[in-house]
């Protein structure tokens, strides 16, 4: 392996100039030579649809890959609250300089300040493409754009469409590629997952795809790789992710070279609705923005948690937020507010479902919130969320309170990328949640689309011209031996899943054993001795797992078991390395809350002299032993302060 | 509660398929493909192989889920998607029949997953506005009706799972191409494609899919209960156009 420096490629100079100037010092590649460059974008929601409409457009060969049926079912599709857009619409004192400030610090000063500055600035011309693509946000009766506040900002700058806001954002840049797939621009291959990244002497050069109908595996040769394929919270095996979200793309592209930043860093959401089975397959999430206007409670006295919530008089109800955030209430940052649900419930105060003899969950009361606004409003706000509560649990939300708990919902951590969003292998990009880049140790809601948006529509089209005006295009016609090795690599992995000495258990069953460790290992609270035996367990599970994993059916076919399988044996490497990355960082921040480093009034305590920087892992050929990387990081524009939401 | 299952079970688009039965005993908080997940488990276990069917978000959002539960797509509990679906839904029921979107357009790759492509060419024939990134206006430019775009939004909902398709009796797929058609065309940003409706219906047919002969059935069926008055609209908009 070879070392090297962990270099952002940072602009220098004043920050609002930063972007422009470095747009400016980008080369651009001959609009007549853009069709001789062959540029590979694997997964296809908002940010790899997003990037490969616009690459298509510009005149490049556009290559793209979903495991899907269709770019239109990736999960971006599933957000619901909204997207952040700094246009101060709302004449409430907005600003990019508000945005930038209130994504780093919600990030607990975990990221690099030129990113969220150029994420900031982007965000106002993504509200502009989404509305001249059709996307129908709200709207006021004036027919001007509406705007609703969202957790972790005191100013109104998110832009919705109803509970949908990721399906419409979703299916505008789908749209966008359509017209590009028909142009011919774009190639896409539907039903088709990446198994491998194809290196040519350190480049990356293409990968080695696996047609899931046909279980055909075939190498694609390019000039880039481009990877936009999504968070790895399904690591936990319950979460808000998709069934189908899976780190296999990014973890490869891992075990090829490409440094994996923060690992540890994963969201936990405050309102999702808690478990209650044991068949239980996915968690459903709750917009955020119901915290606007619903309240959170749970009984002061543990005898009043079995009754029914109307029947708890209002003097023994503990608005825990309220009463311990009076600032910001109901509305603190998402890791906040899941710490302070996990507290109430550890003291057994908990309500609903017993999960492990302990019930796990609190109440989203808007009962006032319906006397003061009228349940007409209340519905045209909320009601395909009540209706989606009501649906998975039979309870009416309008009439009871609802039930919420914690659950894991986002990966802040991800491939290592520079300011150019280039992994450490040289012409491997990767955008959306796949990176690491801008949300620190904590993403700030209706940030998430923004981000996608921004890699995909505005920096990827810079930054990955700028590379290709660099490189000469590869020789189509020439043969490469290193993809004949990887597609054989790809083989021989196949087989080994397919061929476990001792077939017993189906991947599912490890995978929820899987989660379970880590979920209680590192999940909302951490340690380190419970770390330790953690990654002990885990070896063990994963050993386990290459014995006696028992897939039916062959790999010439569409076996869903075996492309399960496939996903569940990265998982449980990259679980290993979330627990290293967890006991190494010494400190709690934002997400990452070290049991160890936590202040008298139980807030998060970082340790900024020793901890300011990226977690940058290097694969070293032993997954139990990785090379870690510092990114230190320089605040010269915001000074790192204690997050204060009270 | 213990059901019996009539599964449909295909090798691929070539094999003959047929129904293969099965018992399974779940409690009714599960949802009908956690159901289907168990069963799964066991048949692994027992050797066999799974049977495959399209899912992911489960949350009734991406519209990959796709089954026919006793005659009706997507099962019994309407304005929702099958991942939504609930066995206490099933509570009178003993035995359930379960098989995959019949229609010619969407040929059945194995057991119960169909190949849904044809929709992805109807998007390509005009789905979209035509907008080079980074070349948009600043978004207040043009203000639009709150009730316009509401109405746009309705539309827009649709989540191109083919339930309307898989029961209309001509296997059309008018109403997915009238909810697109009407999202953008009601819009003024895309107002200036005059002839989207026309491109996206010749599509619709050069792929395999029926006319409509207004069964309305795909509005009872839609899991996002998009309305036949989109199709309306999109009349309104060929005849313009013709």
């Amino acid at each position: 392996m070879k070392d090297f420096e962990l270099d952002s490629h940072s602009p220098k100079g004043s920050l609002e100039d930063r972007w422009t100037q470095h747009k400016f010092n980008s080369k651009i590649v001959n609009p007549a030579n853009r069709k001789k460059y062959t540029v590979i974008v694997v997964g296809t929601g908002l940010a790899g649809a997003a990037a490969a409409a616009s690459l298509g457009e510009m005149g490049y060969n556009v290559k793209t890959f979903c495991f899907q049926d269709s770019p239109r079912r990736a999960h971006s599709i599933a957000a619901q609250g909204g997207i952040n857009g700094a246009k101060n619409y709302q004449n409430d004192g907005d600003s990019v300089w508000r945005l930038f400030y209130d994504t780093l610090k919600g990030g607990d000063f975990r990221a690099r300040e030129s990113n969220v500055f150029r994420l900031a600035e982007l965000s106002s011309n993504i509200i502009d493409q989404a509305v001249a693509q059709g996307v129908p946000f709200a709207r006021e009766y004036s027919g001007y754009l509406a705007n609703r506040s969202f957790g972790g900002a005191q100013v109104s700058r998110t832009f919705y469409a109803r509970g949908q806001t990721g399906q419409q954002l979703l299916l505008g840049a789908y749209q966008a590629m359509s017209k590009q797939l028909a142009e011919g621009s774009i190639t896409h291959y539907s039903r088709c997952e990446m198994q491998d990244l194809i290196m040519v002497k350190n480049h990356a050069k293409g990968i080695v795809s696996r047609d899931l109908i046909t279980g055909k595996l075939e190498t694609h040769m390019a000039d880039c790789v481009v990877l936009c394929t999504g968070g790895y919270s399904n690591v936990f095996y319950l979460s808000t992710n998709a069934k189908g979200c899976n780190t296999s793309a990014i973890w490869r592209a891992h075990k090829q070279g490409a440094l994996f930043a923060n690992p540890c860093f994963t969201q936990i959401h405050p309102t999702c609705i808690p478990q209650h089975g044991a068949l239980q397959s996915k968690l459903t999430l709750m917009s955020e923005s119901l915290r606007n206007d619903g309240r959170v409670w749970a009984p002061k006295r543990k005898e009043d948690c079995d009754k029914n919530p109307e029947d708890i008089k209002e003097e023994n109800r503990d608005y825990f937020l309220e009463r311990m955030y009076p600032a910001f209430g109901n509305l603190v940052p998402r890791d906040i507010a899941s710490r302070a649900v996990k507290l109430i419930c550890d003291e057994g105060r908990g309500v609903g479902h017993e999960i492990e003899g302990q019930k796990l969950g609190v109440y989203l009361d808007f009962a006032q919130a319906i006397k003061k606004l009228g349940l007409e409003a209340i519905t045209e706000k909320y009601g395909n969320l009540f209706e989606m509560y009501q649906r998975i649990t039979s309870e009416d939300p309008y009439s009871t309170p609802m039930r919420i708990y914690p659950a894991v919902h986002y990966t802040m951590g991800g491939l290592w990328v520079d300011y150019n969003l280039m992994t450490s292998i040289d012409g491997l990009f990767a955008g959306g949640e796949a990176n690491f880049s801008d949300h620190g140790a904590n993403r700030l809601g209706a940030s998430a689309l923004m981000q996608g948006l921004a890699d995909g529509y505005f920096i990827l089209p810079t930054t990955v011209s700028d590379y290709l005006a660099q490189q000469k295009p590869f020789d189509p016609e020439r043969k490469f031996p290193e993809a004949e090795k990887a597609l054989k690599a790809a083989q021989a992995r196949l087989d080994r899943l397919l061929n476990a000495p001792d077939p017993q258990k189906t991947p599912d069953d490890f995978h929820r054993q899987l989660g379970q460790i880590l979920w209680h290992a590192c999940g909302m609270a951490r340690e380190k001795k419970a770390l330790e035996v953690a990654i002990t367990e885990i070896q063990q599970l994963n050993q386990q797992f290459w014995r006696q994993v028992k897939i039916t059916g062959t790999d010439t076919e569409l076996n869903q078991t075996l492309e399960r399988a496939g996903r569940v044996a990265d998982f449980f490497e990259l679980a290993e390395l979330m627990c290293i990355d967890a006991l190494a960082r010494e400190e709690s921040c934002g997400c990452h809350a070290r049991e160890e480093h936590i202040t008298e009034d139980g807030e998060a305590q970082r340790h900024d002299d020793d901890f300011s920087y990226v977690s940058a892992w290097q694969y070293s050929g032993n997954v139990s032993l990785p090379t870690l990387h510092k990114e230190e990081l320089h605040f010269e524009f915001v000074r790192p302060n204690t997050r204060n939401y009270r | 509660m213990i059901f019996t299952l009539h599964i449909w079970r295909q090798q691929d688009s070539k094999s003959e398929g047929y129904f293969e039965q099965h018992e399974i005993d779940v409690d009714e908080g599960t949802s009908f493909l956690e159901m289907l997940d168990a069963l799964n488990e066991q048949l692994i276990v027992a050797g066999k192989e799974a049977i495959a069917f399209d899912f992911d978000c489960r949350e009734g959002v991406c519209g990959s889920c796709n089954l026919v539960i006793n005659g009706t797509p997507h099962g019994k509990h309407r304005a929702t998607t099958t991942c939504q679906q609930y066995m206490r839904d099933y509570v009178d029921e003993k035995e359930l029949w379960i098989e995959p979107w019949r229609a010619t357009a969407f040929p059945i790759i194995k057991d119960l997953i169909v190949d849904r492509t044809a929709f992805e060419k109807i998007i390509q024939a005009g789905g979209y506005i035509d907008i080079r990134t980074g070349s948009a206006p600043e978004a207040n430019t043009m203000p639009i009706q709150k009730q316009v775009a509401d109405e746009a939004f309705d539309s827009a909902t649709c989540i191109g799972c083919g339930a309307c398709v898989a029961v209309c009796p001509n296997a059309s797929a008018t109403l997915f191409v009238a909810a697109k058609v009407s999202h953008l065309s009601s819009l003024p940003q895309g107002q200036m494609d005059k002839q989207r409706a026309k491109k996206m219906m010749i599509a619709m047919e050069g792929q395999g899919f029926g006319s409509c002969s207004n069964y309305r059935e795909c509005e009872r069926v839609c899991p996002k209960e998009i309305s036949v008055s989109n199709i309306t609209t999109m009349n309104k908009l060929l005849y313009q156009s013709s």
